[in-house]
């Protein structure tokens, strides 16, 4: 019998197969199935504080002071709802149910930019339950009057203020742009982190040429996507005391176990179980065990990081890569060049 | 100990109507609708009633629907009530005098308001429910919130126990929308007012099939009348039984009321009889005549029908020489009003009886349509009364120059109650949040004080823009004063909209040494220069302390956008002084707790913050010494050149606010009004206007075409035309090869007119090749370019129109250079009905007649003293009428039968006279071919010369023909209103009108929802919306009127959306217009009622199409003769989801807020619908010819 089990968070997974923020966790139904399909924990959607931010313009406009000042709608034109329930009390609800019917842990995740009532967000999530947090700042640095270290100065801000609010782990979610990661993964270590996951994904602006309009499309990730994982999760294996997930192009058991090799305490799943469903899970948790019986490898804990940086014999494979070897093997299809 | 409430009497009546019915049948009219909007919204809440069950609420489809499920509820054993005013109660009438006559408790709720008779107005008076005295029906009225909810109890248990329906009436907006500090009943008083016994009579009188009984017969000469007089035994008993209620009300609460309650001196030698609110006026000016020694009293009627005059006599004084009753209604042709004979009546028979001397009774008009009645006023009355032969007939608070029945009053005149009040006056905007903060207030002090309190707000008739007046009151004591805060008064004033120091007399209500608090972007050392001249002045004569600050900026600063409300509530408390400030600066953070705690916590704590820095940034403006100058001359009126005399005399001083002042005789006698008004208001509400980038634009007309008020129009002209053009007036060459060489084409902006709303911006597919945000319209300042376009646009107007048959009015480039005959309306910015007007009178105007049911389109289109509707160079352009809500169709009918009827009576004329006026002429004249304009305009040409034979004609018929001549040029019949016509009240005319032949053309601007009235759901409302009267969403499908009306196959019909597919709008109005038959157009009209911001009004049109919302189709059944397919579908298939376009309206998007598992199985439903529609379309569209007509 293998033993798939894992650390996350402090967290003692069954597995190291974590679906990740998505709207699969909005429904209770699905997050069962999830669960029944071997899921370890559940990374619940992300509370948006852009999106708390639009509830409440929304609200304050057209239902609170939506009256035009006309005698036949002097106080607007929807009804009050008493009941009307704001989206972080729908949140905090629904983590309350999930938390009621499922058996594993569950992590809450906050997205945003500002530190604005995070702090009192974050004590109410815990008291609803929240194993943990995963704090997304989805910040995209377009000024140029921002210096890197601002940019991690409020990633470190938010963390801080978070930590000192709430008992539970805490999760970062970042991004791939930083100018030397593992110095900031050790920032964010020393402020209280339990835990980093690489990378967020940024959904990138389209443009529609009919239009010109700028759209935002949804587009789903790709296996390609798990090699910039590889690469960083390789380079932090064992250089921090952070535990480590992986988010971001999984869609086999190939990728799950690359990122486990080069040190990943877990892989975090979406695209592949939006696009074929929970069963997906369990197929690559079967293949996870099958690869690993076929190698007779006896845990996840044996094989974790066994291929990271440091372990490597030559860590500059990851480190540097050799792009000229890489490109100069790249040949074009006959007929295109010749 | 009594609890409180501070409340609007509509709530109130509401609050326990709603704990003592079972069945609520509602339909929305003003000002009655909140009523029934507070039922719905408590039933979706699953709020019980008395007896722990939730009411069943039921939205019908007009009063008359409305009448007929309360009818049938009660009939059947529940205890029912509905709540209506006006012409709702009118549609009423026919089962009031059923449930009378079949003895039937249960009590109406009625907000009083005026019939509609020369004009709509949606004010309080008696007029309605005077027009139910003849029902059979009981009538209690209420003068106050407090008597409103009492009464609404009183009235409850009375008709229990009498079993005589009762119509229970306040005053329209005096007091159904007066807020006010009330005792609040609990619910134990209800339960001991209503006898369970009786409500277990009711019903066992209920039609069962377990003992069956029969109701509703029909009865023939022998029995009818015996039976009629059967029930007067009930009628004798009543008054008796509601006094009895009074009685027992007064035990259990303390408040005690009679069925005529008489204040005064015990010796009164003048009394003033009346009913409603204004005996509140009356019994304040009473006390203060009272305390200087006058014998003067007043009469409260409580209860009308059945009218005591056993309790009347009782309760006035006999020492009482002169009587004036008030009526707060006209009953014209008549030798007195109602009340007024009810009283003579009385007296009379009294003195005939010997029982008392007959005091000589006058007969009084007051306050029709919600006119002031102060207490001035009822000095006058009283001083009328001292003469000794008063007017037997008058009017009081208007000036009737014309048959000289008005009483001249003391404006000046104040009562002791009144200087005891603390009085405060508010100026904001519709779109600020003054209203809902000074709701606020006055809350906070009811609550938070021993202090009793009162609110009432004054609107704007504009639904854009609007300005509001808050006048509130507080006092130790009762406040009776049912009239505006007076001149003098105001111990504060606050202007909330820096712009308005230009605009009004803001210090009016100053008292002296009050305190004028303003928000204004000077800086404190800066803001005393910035004020005008008159302004000043009038501070200083006053005396009054300035305070300002600048709240856009504090708003700004504590991340509240632009909303000030908070920020001037913590300034009116911190310097009015109502409350201690420390005190009321909590209280201010406890109602932000209360409004926004479970909703969001981070709008509390913004509003905190606001709270926090408005303290820091409120400040005292030292006045500077000068001596007070007197008087300030009023600035000279601008010079009115070229005005018309009828405009200058009587539409520019309403719109200056000097309506009241305007004497009978300017008034038209019948309600006609001229056309094209609205360019006189110069609104100037707009911060930015568009300004047309001449180089990058390519002519596509597409901002003129979307603009909702017709303040970006377009134009073509001679080159040689614009010679003398003013520099900055832009004019290029006209792209299209339509025009002949040299031909120049202007877009001009009416920046004074315009509002601002960007839809024309959103609509310009032009995008700067190197910027794409760059249009070819783009928003910009006003200031400095006001005086400019100013020019510019009464130059543009002056240029000569460019001739109509050159311009091909097929497409949209060319249509919209045709003259718009619809302009710079009062509707909301960004409206998405009025585009579609404005369509119509560019395309048809000169030769449309318009029936147009009420609602927006009718305030809008006719709310004086505004007419959008406007005349072209000959003087031609749209007639219009609006008859009522409910019979637009068939008033629509009416006007074509009578087209069609004088054109026919012309030709026949002509006929007769063919040797008179010629042959020719003759022959042409009756077989001209109209359809087409071209057609039209050579018709036009020879009723020209017909008219100028007939002149010389000696014929005997000659002139009888002339009278008729104008017929013989063909009408374009519209027939205009919302979907609350369409769909709901009116859709049985509709439907009769579709189903016959003639060519009337129909368009329906549907809204989804009641947009008027304030938002109230109708058949055309989306399942899952979020409505008034649907606060749980709207559970069914919207009726698809379209392909109902369809299913005649004689009908033109059409969808169109001008946000998604304009090209298609634009046929689908001509097809229309030429369609010889009826012809339905149905407009999908964005409204702010939706729930987005309307700059993106063409956006939601569009996701409204794309997602299967709205699928856009013609059917034209003129295809079918020439062996196509009529029915031809527009739009293609849905590609976008409808989650997309339903979360993008907070209409929907709130459902998911309030009721999620509901949101989510409406959002299912809704795609299921959209694409089971789509695929029936498609079917129909790819159906064989001779197999596409929709079965029947």
């Amino acid at each position: 019998m293998i033993d798939l089990s894992t650390d996350y968070l402090g967290l003692k997974l069954k597995n190291p197969l974590v679906p990740s923020a998505s709207p699969l966790s909005r429904n209770l139904d699905t997050a069962l199935r999830l669960e029944d399909a071997g899921a370890a924990a559940l990374v619940m959607y992300s509370l948006f504080e852009e999106e708390l931010q639009a509830e409440d313009a929304m609200m304050d406009r057209f239902l609170l002071h939506a009256g035009l000042g006309s005698c036949e709608a002097e106080d607007g034109f929807l009804p009050d709802h008493g009941e009307f329930r704001s989206s972080l009390d729908h949140y905090l609800t629904h983590l309350h149910q999930l938390k009621c019917r499922l058996e594993i842990p569950v992590v809450a995740s906050l997205n945003g930019i500002s530190p604005s009532g995070w702090v009192e967000l974050g004590r109410e999530l815990q008291q609803a339950g929240a194993d943990a947090l995963e704090l997304n700042v989805y910040h995209v640095a377009a000024e140029m009057t921002e210096p890197g270290e601002a940019v991690e100065a409020r990633y470190l801000s938010l963390l801080t203020e978070l930590r000192r609010a709430v008992s539970v782990p805490i999760a970062m979610k970042l991004s791939p742009f930083f100018s030397s990661l593992p110095h900031f993964v050790k920032q964010l270590e020393l402020a209280g982190a339990n835990g980093v996951a690489l990378f967020n994904r940024f959904y990138q602006p389209d443009i529609d040429l009919d239009k010109l309009y700028v759209v935002d499309r949804l587009h789903l990730s790709h296996p390609e996507e798990a090699l910039l994982r590889i690469r960083w999760l390789s380079i932090l294996h064992g250089r921090t005391s952070l535990t480590l997930a992986a988010t971001g192009g999984v869609h086999s058991h190939e990728e799950a176990m690359k990122l486990l090799l080069v040190g990943a305490d877990v892989v975090h799943l979406a695209s592949c179980l939006l696009q074929h469903g929970a069963g997906r899970l369990t197929q690559i948790l079967h293949a996870m065990e099958g690869w690993m019986a076929e190698r007779e490898y006896a845990s996840v804990a044996q094989l974790k990081g066994s291929m990271s940086q440091k372990n490597l014999s030559d860590p500059s494979a990851m480190a540097r890569a050799s792009y000229l070897r890489v490109l100069d093997s790249f040949s074009p299809r006959p007929g295109v060049w010749s | 100990m009594t609890s409180t409430l501070t409340i609007d009497g509509n709530e109130a009546v509401a609050r326990v109507a709603y704990l003592g019915n079972e069945v609520i049948a509602i339909y929305p009219i003003t000002p009655s609708s909140n009523m029934g909007e507070w039922a719905d919204e408590w039933a979706s809440q699953r709020r019980p009633n008395l007896w722990g069950a939730v009411p069943g609420v039921i939205e019908m489809q007009s009063e008359g629907g409305a009448a007929g499920a309360l009818h049938g509820a009660l009939t059947s054993g529940a205890l029912a009530t509905s709540f209506t005013a006006s012409q709702g109660l009118l549609l009423f009438i026919p089962n009031l005098y059923k449930l009378a006559g079949e003895l039937t408790p249960c009590v109406l709720h009625v907000a009083a308001r005026a019939v509609a008779t020369h004009a709509l107005s949606i004010f309080g008076d008696h007029s309605d429910v005077m027009a139910c005295r003849a029902t059979g029906c009981a009538m209690l009225a209420a003068n106050s919130p407090q008597e409103a909810q009492d009464f609404a109890l009183i009235a409850q248990a009375a008709t229990l126990a009498g079993r005589i329906p009762l119509i229970h009436f306040f005053d329209g907006f005096r007091t159904s929308h007066e807020v006010a500090k009330i005792a609040v009943l609990e619910p134990a008083t209800l339960r001991a007012m209503i006898d369970d016994s009786q409500v277990a009579a009711h019903r066992a009188r209920a039609l069962s099939p377990e003992h069956p009984v029969l109701r509703g017969t029909s009865q023939n000469p022998d029995v009818f009348f015996q039976s009629r007089e059967r029930a007067n035994p009930f009628y004798d008993a009543f008054p008796q039984i509601v006094q009895d209620a009074m009685e027992r009300f007064g035990e259990l609460t303390g408040r005690r009321y009679r069925l005529f309650d008489y204040v005064g001196a015990a010796d009164a030698e003048r009394v003033i009889v009346l009913m409603g609110s204004g005996a509140e006026t009356v019994h304040e000016t009473v006390e203060h005549l009272l305390a200087r020694g006058e014998k003067v009293g007043v009469l409260k009627v409580r209860l009308y029908r059945p009218f005591s005059a056993a309790a009347l006599l009782a309760a006035l004084p006999p020492s009482a020489k002169a009587v004036a009753v008030l009526d707060r209604c006209k009953e014209p042709g008549a030798d007195g009003e109602p009340l007024y004979k009810d009283v003579v009546t009385a007296l009379a028979q009294a003195a005939a009886d010997g029982a008392r001397a007959m005091p000589r009774v006058s007969g009084g008009r007051y306050g029709l349509a919600s006119k002031e009645f102060t207490p001035g006023m009822v000095k006058a009355v009283f001083d009328e009364l001292s003469l000794a032969a008063p007017k037997r007939q008058f009017t009081v608070g208007i000036h009737d120059d014309l048959t000289h029945l008005s009483l001249p009053w003391d404006a000046a005149f104040r009562t002791d109650a009144a200087r005891q009040l603390q009085h405060a006056v508010f100026w904001g905007l519709g779109a600020d949040g003054t209203v809902s903060a000074n709701k606020n207030s006055i809350k906070i002090v009811g609550e938070a004080t021993g202090l009793m309190a009162q609110g009432y707000f004054v609107y704007d008739s504009k639904k854009s823009g609007a300005v509001t007046v808050s006048h509130l009151r507080f006092g130790p004591a009762a406040i009776r004063s049912t009239y505006l805060v007076e001149a003098g008064m105001a111990g504060f004033v606050a202007c909330h909209q820096p712009v308005f120091v230009e605009r009004y007399d803001l210090l009016e209500h100053a008292a002296p040494d009050g305190v004028f608090l303003l928000n204004t972007p000077a800086p404190p050392g800066q803001a005393w220069d910035a004020l005008p001249e008159k302004l000043r002045m009038q501070i200083r004569d006053k005396r009054l302390q300035l305070w300002v600050i600048d709240a856009y900026a504090v708003a700004a600063a504590a991340g509240m956008g632009r909303r000030i409300n908070t920020i001037m509530q913590t300034c009116f408390f911190a310097i009015a002084g109502v409350l201690p400030k420390d005190a009321a600066i909590a209280a201010i953070k406890q109602a932000v707790d209360k409004t926004y705690g479970k909703k969001s916590r981070r709008l509390v704590e913004l509003n905190y913050r606001a709270i926090d820095m408005t303290l820091a940034e409120l400040h005292q403006v030292a006045i500077p010494a000068a001596a007070s100058s007197g008087e300030q001359p009023e600035p000279a009126a601008a010079a009115a050149v070229g005005i018309p005399d009828f405009v200058r005399d009587l539409t520019l001083p309403i719109y200056q606010g000097k309506g009241d002042a305007l004497p009978v005789s300017l008034l038209p006698a019948d309600g006609t009004y001229p056309l094209g008004t609205a360019q006189y208001e110069k609104r100037n509400i707009a911060l930015e206007i568009p300004v047309w980038d001449a180089d990058l634009c390519t002519q596509c007309g597409k901002c003129v075409f979307v603009c909702p008020h017709t303040a970006i129009r377009a134009r073509a002209f001679s080159a040689a035309s614009v010679a003398d053009a003013p520099p900055t007036f832009k004019h290029v060459a006209a792209k299209s090869k339509d025009f002949p060489a040299g031909t120049r084409v202007s877009y001009q902006v009416a920046a004074e007119d315009c509002t601002g709303c960007g839809d024309c911006v959103e609509a310009c597919p032009i995008h700067d090749k190197s910027n794409v945000s760059r249009r070819a319209v783009n928003m910009a300042p006003i200031a400095p370019l006001r005086d400019q376009e100013r020019d510019n646009l009464a130059y543009f107007l002056r240029l000569p129109e460019f001739d109509r048959s050159a311009i091909k009015h097929g497409t949209i480039p060319s249509a919209m250079l045709l003259d718009p005959l619809f302009e710079f309306s009062g509707a909301c910015a960004g409206c998405g009905e009025t585009p579609y007007i404005r369509l119509a009178t560019q395309l048809f105007g000169d030769r449309m007649l318009i029936a147009n049911a009420t609602g927006c389109s009718s305030i809008y289109g006719g709310n004086l003293p505004s007419t959008p509707y406007t005349v072209n160079g000959a003087g031609r352009g749209p007639a219009w009428s609006n008859s009522l809500f409910e019979d637009n169709a068939e008033f629509g009918l009416g006007m074509r039968l009578a087209a069609d009827q004088l054109m026919g009576y012309a030709q026949q004329l002509v006929r007769e006279l063919a040797g008179e006026i010629g042959g020719d002429l003759a022959a042409a004249l009756v077989d001209a071919g109209q359809r087409e304009e071209a057609g039209l305009v050579e018709q036009r040409g020879r009723v020209a010369v017909l008219l100028r034979k007939l002149a010389a004609s000696r014929h005997p018929r000659a002139q009888e023909l002339a009278s008729v001549a104008e017929w013989l040029i063909r009408r374009s019949v519209w027939i205009i209103g919302g979907d609350g016509w369409a769909y709901d009240i009116g859709y049985g005319g509709l439907d009769h009108v579709l189903a016959l032949p003639y060519d009337v053309n129909i368009l329906v601007l549907d809204t989804e929802v009641y947009s008027n009235t304030g938002g109230q759901t109708s058949k055309a409302t989306p399942l899952g919306a979020v409505a008034k009267f649907a606060a749980g969403g709207k559970a069914t499908a919207k009726k698809d009127l379209a392909r109902l009306a369809s299913n005649y196959g004689h009908a033109y019909v059409a969808t169109v959306a001008y946000g998604a597919k304009d090209v298609q709008t634009l046929r689908v109005f001509h097809e229309a217009e030429s369609y010889p038959g009826p012809s339905l157009i149905v407009a999908y009209s964005p409204c702010i009622a939706h729930g987005y911001d309307m700059l993106y009004n063409q956006r939601q049109q569009d996701m409204a199409v794309k997602s299967g919302h709205w699928p856009l189709f013609r059917f034209d059944p003129r295809l079918e003769a020439t062996g196509g397919n009529p029915f031809k579908l527009d739009s293609a298939a849905p590609t976008q989801p409808i989650k997309a376009f339903m979360e993008s309206e907070t209409r929907f998007a709130m459902l998911a807020r309030s009721h999620p598992e509901a949101a989510q199985r409406f959002l299912e439903q809704a795609q299921q619908d959209a694409e089971r529609r789509f695929k029936a379309y498609r079917e129909l569209a790819q159906k064989p010819a001779d197999q596409s007509k929709p079965e029947t």
